[in-house]
């Protein structure tokens, strides 16, 4: 009898490179493949770019596949995003807050969006797709509401939280993987991860062995939000203003992302680590299209394809492995 | 053997089909005869179903022949054998809920007029087809997912019927069908017989063989044991031929010690839950294993999802213990803390997580049981010690436990579940149909893990299942439903299969044309 090995299950043994081989090479074939088309690419200001640009993606594609996992979807992280920078932006220049205190309050209003979706997900057992949908929509709008439509410019006080560096790497950037980690952890080694995935796996069986799914789901939710605000932080640090704008589309980029990391639509299945690979795999490939000069539709075009590469091959690995 | 002159409507001479690491057939030789009702019989497992395949065109045999009215027969499709006349019903219901029963009869072959369907005569064709199985006054038009199981099992035999075919393959057809609506199958299959069709019927159910069978064929692990006339067949020798031991030995011993009953651990008074279970009482003692009888919709899987909490009863009480007050189970996480488990009719899709390992699965629902130093904390080696420990106490059979328990068998997939009850220490263990879909050997095993569980355990045991033989076999007491009554009451020694059935039609009995499903079609 074949024995399945699941990234996420119990104990499951086995070296951890094997488990991320094939994200590695995909990641390393994508580096070399730029290396060969623009010798410039191989640079520290690549580096620093895409360094530069992980940060929130990171946080994002956390938040997602915690969401993928419960089997639901949260289509309004870009938006919700965005209305986390204004009241972010909105706080420390209008209302005069420090940067501690409107930090607080911007991941506050990311928990505070995931708890109404996630409360009306479970109290009216409505489809997450439908109900972030609406929720995209709404923080987009809150966004325009809270910053006048326009561009709120913050400056040094919050510049600096992404100019902090440790022996020379940003420190945001140490601090997104330092939470990939923990929330690797939190999923395969905690009670409550063990229950996401089981919800994601069969909501009825959990159900029917006395464990009620519904706070789990919320707990989601409001998760995910909080790492959307957290997100927005890192995001306004680096552009030193808060864009209504922001996060536009970010909702796709960390499925892509998440999916690329080999995370199940129908829930049970994903890895914060892969998911990392698949922010890294995304961000790599649009910063090596930009150092070779593509042009905006043909960046969409490669980035379309590779997105579906991924995926078929993840597919043909997982069959092979469970027969 | 059979020992007729006549060629066979269909033959299979040394069929061979491996796959890696089984031979799911090994040399086997079969022959349908016209004008005959040919049983095949053997556990989950012993090859009926690459069998058909392979009569069907699903399946290409490895080695062996085929042989069709005596020419050579090698089909390469579903369609190409429906072509040379030989159909299958298969087990798994293909009923679309969103179309019309006429649409879902006619599916692959819709008449049309003018590029539209010709809604007239698809109506007319449907309506004779209803007829051949029973189903006369059945509106064609009507969406399929206003019926029940039992109705769309029917539709589905009369999708196979209504087709030209020398050959049909019935797969456990009866098996969501209830008592009336299986007799009038059986009508249906006898006047088929006459028409000179050979029919190949495969079940689980061996009274049913016995009734309808001319032939029985019984396989094992790949082999084609013996194929005998079924007039003048014994059950038990079928069955000794099935699991290649005598069986009757070890059933014997299910029989409880008479001084195992202990207090009462539940009682149940008036329990109400509209349109199926209208008022059951009942108790249920530490020590015995009590079961609920009755016809499909008489209400028990209703009556037992109320005791656990899945769904909640608009009225009655239940009682925990000797105590006069009633508990309040308003959700399943409130009956387990009350030590109340459920061991679901469906365990694939309401009781296990399929792709999880299965210590995940076991310590499911007591993760305190594995959690060291921080709380919420999981320790794999405690996890994989506690399950492991729980797998061998009710052995499982597994390569390890952190094998998928969707790889395993229905056995064993049972005994899994069973174990994350214990874990759990529960002591009111409620299963429903706790044998479906697991074969003969594996149901003894099962059988005696549940007389331990009530005998040596001390645990309460309530049973819900369709299977005469099965209560029979293994119960204290059972208990009669009869559409949403509990109507009678037999102690061991007290029953006999026709007082049980007496019971179970007994609120049918002043309007006969209900005897049908409970949840018929309103119309």
């Amino acid at each position: 009898m074949s024995k399945l090995s699941l990234p996420v299950s119990v104990g499951a043994r086995g070296s951890v490179l094997k488990d991320y081989a094939g994200l590695l090479v995909a990641l390393l074939l994508i580096v070399v493949v730029f290396a060969m088309i623009a010798p410039s690419f191989l640079s520290t200001a690549t580096f620093v770019t895409v360094a530069n640009q992980v940060p929130t993606a990171i946080l994002i594609a956390i938040a997602m596949t915690f969401v993928l996992i419960t089997g639901e979807i949260d289509l309004s992280v870009g938006s919700v995003l965005g209305l986390c920078g204004a009241v972010l932006g909105v706080s420390m220049t209008k209302l005069g807050l420090g940067l501690i205190p409107a930090a607080i309050l911007s991941i506050l209003t990311g928990a505070v969006c995931g708890l109404i979706t996630g409360f009306i997900v479970v109290r009216w057992k409505l489809p997450s797709f439908i109900v972030t949908l609406g929720m995209l929509e709404a923080a987009r709008g809150s966004a325009y509401l809270v910053t006048n439509s326009r561009t709120v410019y913050i400056g040094e006080p919050i510049v600096c939280v992404s100019n902090a560096s440790v022996f020379g790497v940003s420190a945001v950037f140490i601090f997104a993987l330092l939470l990939v980690f923990i929330a690797q952890i939190v999923l395969t080694r905690t009670v409550f991860g063990r229950r996401l995935i089981a919800v994601g796996t069969n909501e009825e069986a959990v159900r029917l062995s006395g464990i009620d799914p519904r706070p789990l789901k919320l707990a989601v939710f409001v998760i995910s939000g909080a790492l959307v605000g957290l997100a927005s932080i890192v995001l306004c640090s680096r552009l030193g203003a808060a864009d209504p704008n922001a996060g536009n589309g970010f909702e796709l980029t960390a499925i892509a992302a998440a999916v690329i990391g080999g995370t199940s639509l129908s829930g049970g299945r994903g890895n914060l680590i892969s998911s990392f690979f698949g922010v890294l795999i995304i961000s790599v490939l649009s910063a090596g299209l930009a150092q070779a000069n593509a042009s905006e539709p043909t960046k969409r075009l490669i980035t379309g394809i590779v997105i579906v590469l991924a995926v078929i091959v993840d597919q043909i690995r997982r069959s092979r492995k469970d027969r | 053997m059979i020992s007729r002159s006549d060629t066979p409507l269909l033959e299979c001479r040394g069929l061979r089909k491996h796959y890696p690491g089984v031979k799911a057939l090994d040399d086997v030789s079969f022959s349908v005869y016209a004008g005959s009702v040919h049983a095949l019989v053997g556990e989950n497992g012993a090859g009926k179903s690459t069998l058909t395949r392979c009569l069907c065109g699903l399946e290409r045999p490895d080695g062996g022949s085929m042989l069709r009215d005596g020419a050579a027969y090698a089909p390469l499709s579903r369609s190409a054998s429906e072509a040379l006349g030989v159909r299958m019903v298969l087990q798994e219901l293909n009923i679309l809920d969103t179309l019309t029963v006429a649409e879902n009869l006619f599916f692959d072959r819709l008449p049309v007029k003018c590029g539209l369907i010709d809604r007239a005569t698809l109506r007319s064709m449907s309506v004779r087809a209803l007829e051949r199985v029973g189903l006369s006054g059945f509106d064609p038009d009507l969406l399929c997912s206003h019926l029940g199981v039992g109705q769309k099992q029917m539709v589905e035999i009369a999708a196979g019927l209504a087709r030209e075919c020398r050959v049909l393959v019935l797969d456990e057809p009866t098996a969501s069908l209830t008592q009336s609506e299986t007799v009038r199958l059986f009508e249906q299959i006898r006047q088929l017989r006459a028409d000179g069709m050979g029919i190949v019927y495969i079940s689980h159910r061996m009274e049913e063989i016995l009734q309808i069978a001319d032939y029985v064929s019984v396989m094992r692990d790949g082999h084609m044991i013996d194929t005998l006339e079924a007039n003048g067949l014994q059950l038990d020798s079928i069955i000794h031929l099935m699991v290649g031991r005598e069986l009757k030995g070890e059933m014997e011993d299910l029989r409880g010690a008479h001084d195992s009953r202990g207090r009462v651990a539940l009682r149940v008074e008036g329990l109400r839950h509209p349109p199926m279970v209208h008022d059951v009482s009942f108790d249920l003692h530490y020590g015995e294993i009590v079961g609920l009888a009755g016809l499909v919709g008489a209400g028990r899987t209703e009556s037992v999802r109320c005791l656990f909490g899945a769904d909640r009863p608009t009225g009655g009480n239940i009682y925990l213990g000797e105590s006069t007050v009633p508990i309040r189970i308003k959700s399943p996480r409130q009956a387990v803390s009350h030590g109340i488990a459920l061991i679901p009719e469906d365990r694939k899709s309401q009781g296990l997580l399929l792709p999880l390992a299965i210590c995940a699965n076991i310590t499911l629902a007591h993760m305190r049981s594995v959690v060291s130093g921080l709380p919420g904390w999981i320790s794999p080696n405690r996890e994989r010690h506690v399950a492991t420990d729980y797998a061998q106490r009710l052995g499982v059979k597994c390569s390890g436990i952190e094998q998928a328990v969707g790889h395993l068998s229905g056995g064993n997939q049972q005994k899994t579940i069973i174990a994350r009850w214990l874990l759990r220490d529960c002591n009111i263990l409620i299963f429903d149909e706790p044998t479906r879909g697991i074969d003969m050997g594996a149901r003894v095993e099962i059988y005696k893990l549940i007389r331990h569980l009530a005998t040596v355990d001390g645990k309460a045991v309530l049973i819900v299942s369709s299977d005469m033989m099965e209560l029979s076999m293994i119960c204290d007491r059972i208990v009669v439903l009869s559409a949403g009554y509990s109507v009678a009451e037999f102690a061991r020694g007290e029953w006999t299969s026709e007082k049980i059935m007496e019971a179970a039609l007994l609120k049918h009995l002043g309007d006969k044309s209900s005897v049908v499903e409970g949840n018929t079609v309103n119309e």
